[in-house]
C-alpha cells in the first residue's frame, strides 16, 4: 500500500467495508518466537507464490534457545517485489512488547492491530495510526475449546489477515492442511477452528478491506524457500551426494536439510566432530572422486582455513559455504554481515588462489550452488560461496526450475587411464584434468595428492623452479576461469554521476534506491557483482561511466575509509573515485538508508582527481 | 554410497588393452625412496604394508594410502598407489570422506603419535566411535621426530626433549587405552622389531569390518634411541603377547590388560562386530529410496519443489 496507487474499488452497501485494490503490503508480525510467527509469515509467502505475486520477507531469530521476541516481515506485490520494505503497512502486535517495540515500523497512517488480551495501546499514538483491537487471545481459545494455552493465535491472526486482504480461502486451508497433515487429526481441526474464527472476526473492525491487483501471468508454478534451502537443494541439483558439516547458526538448517535428503538420492551428510574434521571429510570425498559440500557460518570458516589451503594445494575440488553473520568472533550470530569476503577470498597461509561467488536472492542461491560446483569440477579449485544471514532466512517465490535439464550427475569416471600427472604443467591453462582412486593407471604410476609443494606426480620438491611453476599454475587456472565470466550488467544507464556497487543479498535494497533516485530525476545506476574473486571482465569500461563509485556493503568502512569488496576493487583498478557506504548494526540495507548515503555522494560532488594518498 | 560406483566412460580417453594382473611387486609398489633416517622403524611398517598389499593381491588403484604430517607420515610418497599427504592431525577425518564415499576402497591411514594423540585426538575419538571402516597404525615413537626432539602426548614421563629439558612433566597417553574407551572395534598393538607379528596384525585390521586400530612402536634411533629395548628380546627385553585365555570381547578386560607397565602385551587387545558408520549410512539410504523406486534424481527433487510450490 505504501507509495502505491490505490483504487477505490465497489464499495458494498449496507455498511461492509470499503475495498481497495492495492498493488503491495507490508506486514510486520511481532510476537514471540514460540507463538508461530514464522509459521505465518510462511503461510503468507507460500499464498503469495501461489497466487503468482512477487513476496519477500524478513525475520528475526531471537539469539536466546527458549524463544523471545520474534518478529517476521513479509512484503507481498504484484509487480516486482526487490525488499523486504523499509515500512510496515500493517504491524499485527501480539504483546506489549511487540506493540512499543514496532510501531515505529509502521509507516504514518498505518494499521497496527493488536491484542486487547495483552496490549495497552499508547493513547499518543492513536493519532498518528489506525488501531485496531481484537481479543485474539480469547477468541482463540474459545475457538478451539480453551485447552491449549496460547496455541493456535498464529492461526487465528492469519485468518484476520486473510479477511483483511482478501485472500485466497480455500489456498490457505490447502496450506494449512499441508502443514498439519500427519499430526494429530485435532491439531488440523483446532488449526482450521481458530482459522475460521479470524477469518469470521467482522465487529465492526473494518472499515476497509484490501484487495491484490492481478499479478503479472508467470508461466508454470512457482517455489517458495529460504535462501539455506535454496542452496542445500541447488547443491543436490549439481549432482553433490556428500557433505560434512559442523552446527552453527545460521549455518545448521543447510546441513540439515542435506542430511534429511541426501540419503534419498544415495548420498551420505555427515555431522562431523568439529569444523576442521568437517572440510577435511569434505576433502576426503572429494579427492575420492566427487565434489564434496562443507559449509558454516564466521568462525567455522576461520577453523576451516588451513584445510582449505590443502584443496588449492593439491587441486582437489571443494564448495564450501559461508553463511556469513556479524563477526570478529562470535560477533552477532543471529544477526547479518557481510564481513567474511577478506577471509573467503584470502584466508588461509601462503598464495592460496580460491573462487568466490555470492548469490543476490535466494533464487540465485540455487543456481550459484550448481555454478559453484561446476567451476569446482572444471578448475579443480575450492569455491566459496557467500552467503549470509539475511539471504538465509528470507523467503521468496520463483519460478521453479527446469530440473530435468538442471541436475547433474558428476558420477566419477573410472575408464583406465594410460598415464597420468596430476600436476602437469604443460596443462592448458594450468587446468589438468583429475584421475580418481579407482582408476587404474596402466603405467603403474599413481599420483599422491598432498599439501607439500610438489613436481608433476605429485612428490615433494623444494625446487625453486617448480614452487614457482607450480605456483603460477595454481594461479592461471583463476585467470582462465576470470576470461570466462559473464560482463556484468548495469541496472540503469551505463553513465551517470554515481555508481552504486553491491555484491550478496543487497541487491534488492540497492536497486530499488536506484528506482527511486531515478523516479526523482537522479543520475544514479547500480552494479551488482556475483563473481568476487576472481573478478569478472570489463568492470574498468563500467566505472569509466560514472563520475563517483561506491560500494555500498554490511561491514566496516575499515581503516582508510572503504569496506572489503572496495578494497578489493581499489587495490585491483587503482581507482581513487571508489569509496564505501557502511554500515555494521546488524540488519539489513533500508532503501532509504542507501538513498540518504547516495545523495550524500552526490551532494558532495565529484571524486577529486587523484589518490587521496597522493603524498 | 550403497551403490558400486557407477563407470561413466568417457570416449576421449583411450583405453589400452589391460594385461593379465599378477600380484604386485615390492619393486611395483615402491615409490620415492623414503625419507627416513637409517636404522628407523618405520622402514619395517613400510616394508611389511608392501608385503600386504602382496599377499593379499590389492591393486593399486583400489588403495588410498593416507597419512597427516610427521615423519611417519612421508609414508603415501614412498608407495605406488593413489595416496594423500594431508594437513596435520586431520588425516583420520580426510580418510573417513573417502571410506564413506568409497566403500570399494581399502583406505589405510598411517600417522605418528602427535599427529594421531596430540594435534588429532579430537578426531581419532570420533573415527573410532563412528566405526568407520578404515585402518589407523598409529606409529608410535614417543617422541617427535621431524621436528627433532621435543615431547609427544605418548613421551614418558621424565624423557628429556628440547621442550622439557629437565623432563617430560605431563602424563602420557595410552593410545591402546585411548581407542578402548573411544570405541574403537579393533584395538591392537605390536612393534617395528617383530614383523612377522606386525604383518599378522595388519591382516588382522584389514580384514576386520569397521574401525581397525594397530598401535605399532617404531623407534626413533635419532632421538629416542632405545625407547623399546625392552620389548625386544634381541635386546634383552621381552614379547609377551596377549594372553591365549584373553577374551578379545571383553573391553574391561582388554582395559587392564592394556593398563600394564611397558612392555605390555602385544596382540589384539579388542574386537567386536558393530555396525560400520558405512553400514548404518547404507540402511538410511535403502530405506530413504524404498519409497523412491524407479525415479530419476531430478524427479525425487521435483516431488520436494511440489510441496513448496
Amino acid at each position: 500500500m505504501h507509495g502505491m496507487n490505490t483504487t477505490e474499488a465497489a464499495a458494498a452497501a449496507g455498511g461492509a467495508p470499503r475495498v481497495s485494490t492495492i498493488n503491495e503490503a507490508v506486514i510486520r508480525i511481532a510476537g514471540n518466537s514460540q507463538d508461530g510467527i514464522q509459521a505465518i509469515g510462511g503461510f503468507l509467502a507460500r499464498l503469495a507464490g501461489r497466487t503468482e505475486q512477487e513476496v519477500m520477507t524478513f525475520m528475526t531469530i531471537p539469539s536466546t534457545i527458549s524463544g523471545g521476541p520474534s518478529i517476521f516481515q513479509v512484503r507481498i506485490g504484484s509487480g516486482e517485489v526487490l525488499s523486504a520494505g523499509d515500512e510496515a503497512d500493517v504491524l499485527l502486535a501480539f504483546y506489549q512488547h511487540s506493540y512499543d517495540g514496532h510501531l515505529a515500523s509502521l509507516r504514518p497512517g498505518g494499521l497496527v492491530l493488536y491484542d486487547t488480551d495483552h496490549v495497552q495501546p499508547n493513547p499518543e499514538m492513536q493519532g498518528r495510526y489506525r488501531h485496531v483491537g481484537i481479543p485474539i487471545s480469547t477468541l482463540t481459545i474459545e475457538a478451539i475449546g480453551g485447552t491449549a494455552k496460547d496455541k493456535g493465535k498464529n492461526v487465528f491472526a492469519l485468518g484476520l489477515l486473510a479477511r483483511m486482504f482478501d485472500l485466497d480461502v480455500p489456498k490457505l486451508e490447502e496450506l494449512i492442511t499441508e502443514r498439519f497433515k500427519g499430526k494429530d487429526e485435532s491439531v488440523l481441526k483446532n488449526a482450521m477452528a481458530a482459522f475460521h474464527a479470524g477469518y469470521g472476526y467482522t465487529v465492526g473492525a473494518w472499515t476497509e478491506t484490501y484487495r491484490f491487483a492481478e499479478a503479472r501471468h508467470r508461466s508454470g508454478r512457482q517455489v517458495v524457500m529460504n535462501g539455506n534451502e535454496a542452496l542445500a537443494y541447488g547443491v543436490i541439483a549439481a549432482g553433490v551426494r556428500f557433505g560434512a558439516a559442523y552446527p552453527i547458526t545460521p549455518w545448521s538448517d543447510v546441513m540439515e536439510i542435506l542430511r534429511r535428503e541426501l540419503p534419498k538420492y544415495g548420498g551420505t551428510f555427515v555431522q562431523c566432530e568439529d569444523e576442521i574434521a568437517a572440510i577435511s571429510m569434505a576433502n576426503g570425498a572429494s579427492f575420492a572422486g566427487r565434489v564434496a559440500v562443507t559449509g558454516s557460518s564466521g568462525p567455522g570458516i576461520s577453523l576451516k582455513m588451513e584445510s582449505l589451503g590443502w584443496a588449492v594445494m593439491s587441486e582437489v575440488p571443494l564448495v564450501v559455504i559461508n553463511i556469513q553473520r556479524g563477526g570478529p568472533s562470535t560477533g552477532l550470530p543471529t544477526q547479518v554481515e557481510q564481513s567474511d569476503l577478506n577471509l573467503a577470498c584470502y584466508g588461509s597461509h601462503g598464495d592460496a588462489p580460491r573462487v568466490v561467488l555470492a548469490p543476490a536472492d535466494v533464487e540465485d542461491c540455487f543456481y550459484t550452488a550448481i555454478e559453484a560446483v561446476n567451476i569446482a569440477r572444471k578448475y579443480n579449485v575450492p569455491v566459496f560461496i557467500l552467503s549470509d544471514q539475511a539471504i538465509a532466512t528470507r523467503i521468496e517465490a520463483f519460478p521453479t526450475p527446469d530440473l530435468e535439464k538442471v541436475c547433474q550427475d558428476i558420477s566419477p569416471d573410472f575408464t583406465p587411464v594410460a598415464e597420468y600427472k596430476p600436476y602437469d604443467l604443460s596443462s592448458p591453462d594450468g587446468v589438468t584434468p583429475r584421475v580418481v582412486p579407482g582408476t587404474r593407471i596402466l603405467n603403474g604410476r599413481y599420483p599422491v595428492a598432498g599439501g607439500l609443494e610438489h613436481d608433476e606426480m605429485g612428490h615433494p620438491t623444494g625446487s625453486p623452479r617448480l614452487h614457482m611453476e607450480m605456483t603460477a599454475k595454481r594461479r592461471r587456472k583463476l585467470q582462465a576461469l576470470a576470461r570466462t565470466l559473464p560482463v556484468p550488467k548495469v541496472y540503469g544507464p551505463p553513465e551517470g554521476r554515481l555508481l552504486l556497487v553491491g555484491w550478496g543479498s543487497t541487491r534488492g535494497p540497492i536497486q530499488e534506491a536506484v528506482d527511486r533516485a531515478r523516479a526523482a530525476g537522479e543520475s544514479i545506476s547500480s552494479l551488482h557483482l556475483k563473481h568476487l574473486y576472481p573478478l569478472p571482465p570489463g568492470l574498468e569500461e563500467i566505472f569509466a561511466g560514472f563520475g563517483s563509485i561506491r560500494v555500498v556493503e554490511m561491514n566496516d568502512e575499515g581503516l582508510y575509509g572503504y569496506g572489503q569488496l572496495a578494497g578489493l576493487l581499489r587495490a585491483r583498478f587503482c581507482d581513487s573515485r571508489i569509496a564505501g557506504i557502511n554500515k555494521t548494526d546488524g540488519l539489513t540495507w533500508k532503501v532509504k538508508e542507501i538513498l540518504e548515503r547516495a545523495r550524500a555522494v552526490l551532494a558532495a560532488g565529484p571524486a577529486p582527481e587523484q589518490p587521496v594518498h597522493a603524498s | 554410497m550403497d551403490k558400486p560406483p557407477v563407470l561413466s566412460p568417457d570416449a576421449s580417453r583411450t583405453v589400452p588393452a589391460a594385461p593379465e594382473r599378477k600380484p604386485l611387486t615390492k619393486k611395483e609398489l615402491a615409490a620415492d625412496h623414503p625419507t627416513w633416517c637409517p636404522g628407523c622403524g618405520d622402514f619395517s611398517v613400510l616394508a611389511l604394508y608392501f608385503k600386504l598389499i602382496e599377499k593379499r593381491r590389492l591393486w593399486q588403484e583400489k588403495i588410498t594410502t593416507i597419512s597427516g604430517i610427521g615423519c611417519s607420515s612421508r609414508f603415501p610418497y614412498f608407495v605406488q598407489s593413489y595416496g594423500a599427504h594431508y594437513i596435520h592431525g586431520r588425516s583420520l577425518a580426510f580418510a573417513s570422506g573417502v571410506a564413506l564415499s568409497r566403500p570399494d576402497l581399502h583406505v589405510f591411514v598411517f600417522g605418528g603419535d602427535g599427529d594421531l594423540f596430540s594435534i588429532g585426538g579430537n578426531h581419532f575419538t570420533h573415527t573410532a566411535r563412528k566405526n568407520i571402516k578404515l585402518t589407523c597404525v598409529a606409529m608410535d615413537n614417543w617422541v617427535y621426530g621431524l621436528t627433532k626432539k621435543q615431547t609427544s602426548p605418548t613421551s614418558p614421563l621424565g624423557f628429556k626433549s628440547k621442550t622439557d629439558v629437565w623432563g617430560a612433566v605431563d602424563y602420557p597417553i595410552n593410545p591402546v587405552k585411548q581407542a578402548l574407551a573411544a570405541g574403537a572395534t579393533f584395538v591392537a598393538r605390536t612393534t617395528h622389531s617383530n614383523p612377522n607379528h606386525v604383518m599378522q596384525m595388519m591382516e588382522a585390521a584389514m580384514d576386520h569390518d569397521g574401525f581397525s586400530f594397530i598401535e605399532c612402536l617404531s623407534e626413533c634411533v635419532e632421538f629416542y634411541e632405545g625407547a623399546f629395548d625392552a620389548a625386544n628380546p634381541r635386546k634383552g627385553g621381552v614379547f609377551n603377547t596377549v594372553p591365549a585365555t584373553h577374551d578379545v570381547t571383553n573391553e574391561v578386560a582388554a582395559y587392564k590388560l592394556a593398563d600394564e607397565p611397558f612392555p605390555g602385551y602385544f596382540g589384539i587387545f579388542y574386537q567386536v562386530q558393530r555396525p560400520t558408520k558405512g553400514a548404518r549410512e547404507a540402511e538410511l539410504i535403502a530405506a530413504a529410496r524404498e519409497k523412491l523406486k524407479g525415479l530419476k534424481d531430478w524427479q525425487i527433487l521435483q516431488k520436494t519443489f511440489e510441496k513448496m510450490q
